[in-house]
Parts: structure tokens; C-alpha cells; sequence
């Protein structure tokens, strides 16, 4: 069966889309029932909670006890991560992604390093000739 | 002669636009999306390298909830994760087979990201009233370029979910997968602009 004949659906389609959307990636090769795809919402919704809990964490922290700034980028930097891991893995679905994504994007953070590195190199340089 | 056409207009479609390329695993405009998405992680990348290089060789740097509007970033902020909360709910609709929710939830992503739009240019009027420009430091120059590049991104993002909300939806009649998957790629896309926020608020805002 080539593909052409698979990925034309007609009008008469059943209404729920969510067995024929298969195989997208984020179960690798999982077909996703009516009752998965509420979970799921259930999980979008906790996430969310989450991260207006953690951005208000930040706004209270940096902003409202006006914290010495080193300590406040540790602080902001650390929030900023669990939020970027959460919308990340739950919101993208790089928890359950497929490897040729992983292996994309850890190609993406080798060069992502090589840019900071840069400053980073230039920082500790700045602290050795102090 | 009409089976003939039919034939012809088979074999201009783009394969795996539905179902998965059996070497990837993934439908390909999956793997686009994660390969732009890969360039655009250098993109902000760079201005990110740039703005860690110009703080740590500064004498002094600002902080920006000095003089920011911190309470009208941190509703942005707001604003943004709320849009990436109805983008997946909108998808998860259109698995379900709920057109209308699914529409719903993308004009809310849409009115979300031109919420956002709106904040922004009363943030940069407030910037202009108090002469502050691009040209007035190296921080104003760092705040104006890297908000500007997202706010463009904010953009591309509210003219995709335009055409999938109205012109781009007749699809769901003829082919109601593809278009979801449409809905999943832009989400993705949509995320990412998220997270670039979720990074760039606590850097220039409250650092």
C-alpha cells in the first residue's frame, strides 16, 4: 500500500480523529483512545498550574524581595529550567519523543554550548586577571 | 482519462504528511518543525551568548525591574503559558474529533498571543516616552532586540493560527489527521516561542 492511498481520508470519517493519528511521536507507535487523550488533557492542565505557580515563585523572589543579584540569578535560572523542562516534556512531548529528535537536539546543545562557552571563557578570564 | 487525473493529482501530494516515513518514524512535517526549530535555538542562542558577553565585561549593568514594567511582564508571562495551554488542548480536540473545541481553543491561543502583542507596545510606548532607545545602552540595545526578534516571532505565530483558525480549517473536511497534525507542528513552534519567554523574562526583567 503506498502512501498516497493511506493518507487521504474521506468526509465520511469517523468523528474521532485520535485512532488514526498514529504513530505521531509523542507515543512512539501508540494509537491513543478517546479516554487517553482526557488523561492527557487532565496532565496539560496540572502543568499549567505548575508553571503559573513557578513564574509567580520568580516575580516573588527576584522582584518582590529585591535579593542580591547573585543569588537571584540562581534562583531566576533554576525556575527557568524546571519551567523550560516542563513545557518541554509535557507541552512538546520530549518525554516521550522519538530518538531522531533526541539525536537532533542534542546536536542542537552541543552548539548551543560552543556559543556560551564563549562567554563563559571570557568571564573566567575577567576573574583571573582581577 | 479521469481515473488518469486522479492518479496525476496522487502522485504531486506530498508523502508522509500523515502517517509516519517508515526510516524517520515520524510524518515529516514533524521532523521540519524540529530541525527549524534546532536553527532557532542557535538564533536566540546567539543573542543569549551576546547578552551573557556584554553583562559579564560591563562595569555596571541595570537591573531591569529598576525601571521595567515588571507587573505588565509578568502578566505577559501569564499570557503566554495560558496560549500554550489552549494550543495543546486545542489539538487534543481535534483528536478527539471536536472541530468546534478545537477552533475555540486556537482563538484563544490567538487572543493570547495578540494580548501579549498589545502589552508589548505599551511597554515599548513607555520606553519611547522616557527616551529610552535602542541607541541608549548596551542593555536597552540587548532589551529592544531580543524582545523585538520575539515579538516578531509572537507574529508569525498569530498569522499561522489566523489561517488555520479560518481559511486553513476547510481541511478538516477532507482531511481531518493532516489538519490536526497542521495543529501539532504550529503548537510545537508555538511552545518554543513559550519557552524562549520563559527564559527572556527573568534575564531582562528581574536580573
Amino acid at each position: 500500500m503506498t502512501e498516497q492511498t493511506v493518507a487521504v481520508e474521506t468526509p465520511a470519517a469517523p468523528p474521532a480523529v485520535a485512532e488514526h493519528v498514529h504513530g505521531e511521536g509523542h507515543e512512539p507507535g501508540g494509537h491513543h483512545t478517546p479516554e487517553e487523550i482526557k488523561r492527557e488533557i487532565r496532565v496539560y492542565l496540572y502543568v499549567f498550574a505548575s508553571l503559573a505557580v513557578l513564574t509567580a515563585l520568580t516575580v516573588w523572589a527576584c522582584y518582590g524581595l529585591k535579593m542580591p543579584v547573585h543569588y537571584a540569578i540562581m534562583i531566576a535560572l533554576a525556575i527557568a529550567c524546571t519551567k523550560g523542562f516542563l513545557v518541554a516534556g509535557f507541552f512538546m512531548h520530549l518525554l516521550t519523543e522519538r530518538k531522531l529528535i533526541y539525536s537532533i537536539l542534542m546536536l542542537t546543545v552541543f552548539f548551543f554550548a560552543v556559543l556560551l562557552w564563549g562567554p563563559w571563557h571570557h568571564f573566567i578570564d575577567m576573574i583571573g586577571h582581577q | 482519462m479521469e481515473a488518469h487525473a486522479h492518479g496525476a493529482a496522487h502522485e504531486l501530494e506530498i508523502p508522509y504528511n500523515v502517517h509516519p516515513r517508515p526510516d524517520t518514524g515520524l510524518y515529516n512535517a514533524k521532523l521540519g518543525i524540529w530541525l527549524f526549530l534546532a536553527s532557532e535555538v542557535m538564533l536566540f542562542g546567539a543573542l543569549f551568548s551576546s547578552l551573557i558577553l556584554l553583562r559579564t565585561a560591563a562595569p555596571t549593568w541595570p537591573r531591569g525591574w529598576t525601571f521595567l514594567n515588571v507587573p505588565l511582564a509578568t502578566v505577559n508571562t501569564f499570557v503566554l503559558i495560558a496560549s500554550s495551554v489552549t494550543v495543546v488542548l486545542a489539538w487534543a480536540n481535534l483528536r478527539l474529533g471536536n472541530l468546534k473545541w478545537g477552533r475555540l481553543f486556537i482563538a484563544g491561543t490567538l487572543l493570547c498571543a495578540l494580548i501579549f502583542l498589545v502589552n508589548k507596545g505599551f511597554e515599548y510606548h513607555h520606553e519611547f516616552e522616557m527616551h529610552r532607545y535602542p541607541r541608549t545602552s548596551n542593555f536597552m540595545a540587548t532589551y529592544f532586540t531580543m524582545t523585538g526578534l520575539h515579538g516578531l516571532h509572537v507574529l508569525g505565530g498569530v498569522v499561522v493560527f489566523l489561517y488555520f483558525l479560518f481559511p486553513g480549517a476547510k481541511m478538516w473536511k477532507t482531511d481531518r489527521a493532516r489538519y490536526t497534525n497542521r495543529i501539532e507542528v504550529a503548537g510545537l513552534y508555538w511552545h518554543f516561542v513559550d519557552l524562549v519567554w520563559i527564559f527572556l523574562f527573568p534575564t531582562l526583567y528581574l536580573l
